[in-house]
């Protein structure tokens, strides 16, 4: 499957610079309007309070709005016109039914009654259970709108924990290991911890002694993904875990590689103390370009407490409310709570797929993907491993890295070989994590990428491999057939233009 | 002009001293920016800030990574480079001479024994630059 | 086995799978999990046809009274606005929704341009310099924000009027038990007084209640004591009032649902953020920019990416990955498609309605209009019935209204109960009247509802 290169034809609209569609600002003239919505009504705003700066908003009529945005997403590569085999991103398929039942709940507002979302709130009493069970927790949070505001949710959680004990004022510090995603350090520094670092060990392990050696009386949590940003399986997670528990802390589970684990085995009998789910990523619902997605939050008994308000309450009768006093009052005994991340519960709309995608996929279901997930790993890994270096010699689990080391050396490197994968109509792996592999290329297929995808995938970085050897300018001038060549990044940082500014008045950039 | 001129001393954190009487001016290594990739960005302290020895100054960036600077002696910040924080490339481009970020009025002399002579940093670049990777 | 319908690996396929491995079975590959945790018996139901699921979740939806199925004056940061046809079927295109975020911005520039046709749609409506790419909701903007400015000016104190939108003021606080920020909660009129020590006065204009909000003068204090002045705002306000850049404003939030995106109780929606030029190092979020290709044709790329947690770590401006991007795209959509003229005529509609009901509601025995000046598109009605039974009263009559507290101060409520009238362009002299005439006939009848 090649990319297609749209053949954008003349809209008669001019661009500064050659480019691959204009700009609404460019197809736009003076007087082209639509009429959605009727107008007439004349407001009565004080003069003192209107708008007199000029509103230079486009001007453009539907059908010329049409066009452009359908170009604009023949632009785009997409998990619906082809692979993506990210590591820890799950790109798996996103089915249709979710987005069309998530439709269902369109016209709800979250400030209505209780009493006129009982279909709402049914859903997300079930959608949190099924999630405690997957996980081995006892409670969850659907609050968090992304992995990364659950993480910072866990530790508002844990930082209230501690304060319960006596102990915030000297539990200070976070640990996470040397192969952490990016958001765990970020989201303790926000939460006013601060962070060190543990080293992992020869077999891609958080080095079990290093640990114990960095864990002290001062430290409130570990944060651990597990399988790791390798992909492989923590051998010693007991041990890590008691030894955490050992020194007064809490063990926090990154779930961004959860797919692994679905009915394989559960973080809650691990000795994680809670976890985190990307929905985007375990449970189908679609990336959207960059997001929404959402990031519920799993955790033990004793951390219940803490966990953001309102919870759901469900009663004999099978009715459902919140445990406020009066609705969208402040609930009834805050109590411990850590407070509210979002009013009611959180990106609703993202929820019900990831709910939908369970109730379709069933115990069966959940468990056959986890085991799919391994199994197209491992056959990936077993194809490439003639032409790329490994980094560990231990079998992985959903997702496994490689290290184009050997072909830096050559001339090409990991980014000029993800570049040129573009080129053989695949999206690349990620690339330069987890930091501790050089050249490091991260490759998840999923369990929805059909075994003749699998195997040209590989067929197309064994061919890049060659080309490698034989020719490494011509990956190095990758991509060729993309709809763009490569960006210059640098000048886009150093003299960044964030913005179209109407040309001919002050300030204008363009 | 050579990669590590003989005649500055060196931080391990890759800053570099020009010692002129009672004033030092600072900048980062050629090694440093190498490993940084094209400048997008540098951060400095306003003049008279205060700066200690060790600890960060200020933030120089590159499309994929942002590092601390951090100072290699202790003292009043005199002079910061404007031209660095309107052409970042400068520090690409000539790390030892245009690229200079601060001048820092000296607060005790003694401070330089604990940076390294030119020779101990090429030692130290040259330990560090096979352990591979970008 | 076949229980994934989604899974397209045949019994065939896996077997060569594990041949070409070299293993018999996956469990071979599982050595690493401790014996007794492999193969957890989950206890979730089993699976559904696509069939019986779109009729389960059918079923429960229809457990919901729909915004539209009668009468509907519930708003705030969250509207019932008219969405028109073009913008799902653009935004919710596969190309748009399953893509991924565009770390490979070759094969991503459908994504990256329209972000940033939404960055300076948003940046020309709030009259800002920069807008970022989304954050999660108005909420968490609003905190980010604060963390900004505390950033910025070194000052934990941060004050906000208790005008603003009472779940964002909850989320700050929550936000504020990570850094211990102090948050002092002050009515607007207050906030010009109550600067000394603080990195930001956070003030919302048109306020919670309605109310429009002089900000010009809040934004003044800000400066003259080195804070930062950070608006609340929403997006159809700014097409007919004074925008957030004309008023001093340094950092701009808010909730961008209204711009095409549907309310699905909550989210996804979309947190906007805007800043002046001079900020933008300590902006939160993604941003796109434009450059040029290797050919020299124009093309964006998220910029500015050292800021970022995946640069940066612990240093970074925000935690923030997974962002609300397609939001960003339906809202440039939904702003492409409106222009200047549809968006101050879907504004305009709003407050000409609310400004009749109001002054309907205001000639009813015992009630009278509570806002403290001119409001826009919504406002308080205090009655002398209750703002909660008369909320009750109205929804056992099918028609809906939001009942809040006159202040809400660090928690806790403080004053009489009212009841908040939000209107927008979809609400018809029908709705007009069925309000107008229910209160009218419970202050006649002297019935109210206890409160739940």
């Amino acid at each position: 499957m090649t990319i297609r290169t749209q053949a954008i034809p003349d809209v008669g609209a001019k661009t500064p610079v050659p480019a691959l569609e204009p700009l609404v600002f460019e197809l736009a003239r003076p007087g082209r309007n639509g009429r959605h919505v009727r107008s007439g009504e004349a407001a009565d705003i004080p003069e003192a309070f209107r708008r007199t700066t000029p509103l230079r908003l486009p001007e453009l009529t539907e059908p010329q709005v049409v066009r452009h945005y359908t170009h604009l997403a023949q632009l785009n590569y997409s998990v619906d016109t082809g692979m993506y085999p990210l590591g820890s991103c799950t790109m798996k398929y996103n089915p249709k039914v979710n987005d069309r039942v998530a439709g269902l709940f369109a016209d709800v507002h979250p400030r209505q009654s209780y009493r006129t979302t009982q279909g709402v709130l049914a859903l997300a009493y079930e959608l949190e259970q099924m999630l405690a069970k997957i996980t081995g927790m006892d409670f969850v949070s659907l609050q968090p709108q992304a992995g990364a505001q659950s993480e910072f949710t866990a530790l508002l959680v844990f930082k209230a924990y501690h304060a319960k004990r006596g102990e915030a004022a000297t539990r200070t510090r976070i640990i996470v290991p040397d192969s952490a995603h990016g958001t765990n350090p970020a989201s303790a520094a926000m939460c006013g911890y601060h962070v060190t670092t543990v080293k992992s060990d020869a077999r891609g392990n958080v080095d079990l002694d290093a640990l114990k050696a960095e864990l002290g009386p001062d430290v409130a949590g570990f944060m651990l993904t597990n399988p790791n940003t390798l992909g492989l399986f923590e051998e010693r997670v007991r041990e890590v875990c008691d030894a955490v528990h050992a020194a007064g802390a809490l063990v926090y589970g990154d779930g961004a590689n959860m797919n692994a684990l679905l009915g394989v085995a559960r973080p809650g009998d691990l000795g994680f103390d809670c976890v985190h789910i990307n929905v985007h990523k375990t449970f189908s619902t679609p990336h959207g370009a960059g997001g929404p997605g959402a990031g519920p939050l799993c955790v033990k008994a004793h951390l219940r407490p803490f966990l953001p308000k309102p919870w759901i309450v469900r009663e004999a009768d099978g009715s459902y409310h919140y445990d406020t006093a009066r609705e969208d009052r402040e609930p009834a005994g805050l109590g411990d709570s850590i407070g509210t991340i979002k009013q009611r519960i959180g990106n609703f709309g993202v929820l019900a797929r990831a709910y939908t995608y369970m109730k379709t996929l069933g115990e069966e279901g959940l468990v056959e993907t986890g085991r799919d997930a391994i199994l197209a790993a491992n056959y990936l890994l077993a194809l490439l491993r003639p032409a790329y270096d490994v980094a560990y010699d231990r079998p992985p689990m959903h997702e496994f890295v490689l290290s184009a080391a050997k072909q830096k050396k050559l001339g090409a490197s990991a980014l000029d070989i993800s570049k040129a994968l573009l080129d053989e109509g695949f999206h690349s792996p990620t690339v330069y994590f987890p930091l501790i592999v050089p050249e490091a290329m991260m490759i998840e297929p999923t369990e929805t990428e059909p075994k003749e995808t699998l195997d040209a995938f590989a067929a197309a970085l064994l061919r890049i491999a060659e080309r490698v050897k034989s020719d490494p300018a011509s990956v190095r001038a990758a991509p060729t057939k993309a709809p763009l060549r490569r960006l210059d990044e640098v000048a886009a940082a150093r003299k960044p233009v964030l913005r179209y500014r109407v040309p001919g008045v002050a300030g204008a950039d363009t | 002009m050579s990669t590590v001129p003989d005649d500055l001393r060196y931080s391990k954190e890759h800053e570099w001293v020009r010692l002129e009487g009672d004033t030092a001016t600072i900048g980062i290594t050629h090694f440093a920016q190498e490993q940084l990739g094209d400048v997008v960005f540098v951060e400095l302290p306003e003049k008279n800030a205060s700066v200690r020895q060790f600890a960060s100054l200020g933030v120089v960036e590159s499309v994929k990574a942002a590092s601390d600077i951090y100072s290699p002696i202790s003292g009043e910040v005199v002079e910061r480079n404007v031209k660095v924080i309107e052409k970042p490339e400068l520090v690409n481009r000539s790390p030892y001479e245009q690229g200079w970020m601060v001048k820092v009025k000296l607060a005790d002399k003694g401070e330089l024994n604990k940076l390294l002579s030119a020779q101990d940093y090429r030692a130290h670049i040259g330990e560090t630059a096979g352990a591979g990777g970008d | 086995m076949g229980n994934n319908p989604y899974s397209p690996h045949t019994e065939a396929d896996r077997a060569a799978m594990l041949q070409k491995i070299g293993v018999r079975d996956i469990d071979e590959l599982l050595g690493a999990i401790p014996k007794d945790a492999r193969h957890p018996k989950l206890d979730v139901a089993p699976g559904m046809s696509e069939m019986e699921v779109q009729a389960h979740l059918e079923q429960l939806a229809a457990l919901n009274k729909n915004a539209g199925s009668g009468p509907f004056f519930i708003g705030g940061a969250i509207q019932r606005r008219y969405i028109p046809a073009a913008v799902p079927v653009l935004a919710l295109r596969g190309e748009f929704l399953t893509a991924y975020t565009p770390y490979q911005p070759e094969v991503s520039q459908g994504t990256l341009q329209a972000v940033w046709e939404y960055q300076s749609l948003m940046a020309e409506l709030l009259a800002m310099d920069v807008v970022n790419s989304s954050m999660y909701d108005g909420g968490s903007a609003v905190a980010e924000a604060a963390f900004m400015a505390v950033r910025l000016t070194g000052r934990k104190r941060v004050v906000v009027a208790t005008e603003v939108d009472f779940t964002y003021r909850r989320t700050l606080r929550t936000y504020a038990r990570g850094p211990e920020l102090e948050i002092v909660e002050v009515p607007s009129a207050k906030l010009a007084s109550s600067v000394e020590g603080a990195a930001c006065l956070i003030v919302q204009h048109p306020d919670a209640f309605g109310t429009l909000v002089d900000v010009k003068t809040i934004a003044d204090a800000a400066h003259a004591a080195g804070a930062l002045c950070v608006q609340v705002t929403e997006p159809h306000a700014c097409a007919l009032l004074a925008p957030p850049g004309a008023l001093g404003a340094d950092v701009v939030v808010g909730e961008g649902q209204p711009l095409g995106i549907t309310m699905s109780y909550g989210g996804p929606h979309l947190g906007i953020f805007a800043c002046r030029e001079a900020l933008v190092r300590q902006m939160p979020g993604r941003i796109a920019g434009q450059t040029l290709d290797a050919n020299g044709t124009r093309g964006f790329v998220n910029t500015l990416q050292t800021r970022e947690q995946h640069i940066r770590r612990e240093k970074a401006t925000s935690n923030i990955c997974t962002n609300e991007a397609l939001a960003a795209i339906t809202a440039a959509v939904y702003l492409s498609l409106l222009g200047p003229e549809g968006l101050r005529a879907a504004a305009r509609a709003g407050v000409a309605r609310a400004h009749a009901l109001a002054k309907r509601l205001a000639a009813l025995p015992g009630c009278a209009i509570a806002n403290d000046g001119p409001f826009f598109d919504r406002f308080t009605l205090r009655s002398e019935i209750g703002g909660w039974d008369l909320r009750n009263a109205l929804l056992a009559r099918g028609i809906q209204v939001e009942a809040t507290a006159s202040h809400y101060v660090d928690g806790r409520r403080v004053g009489r109960d009212d009841v908040i009238i939000q209107c927008t362009e979809l609400t018809t002299d029908a709705d007009e009247d069925a309000l107008v005439d229910a209160i009218a006939e419970l202050a006649r009848s002297g019935e109210t509802v206890a409160a739940r």
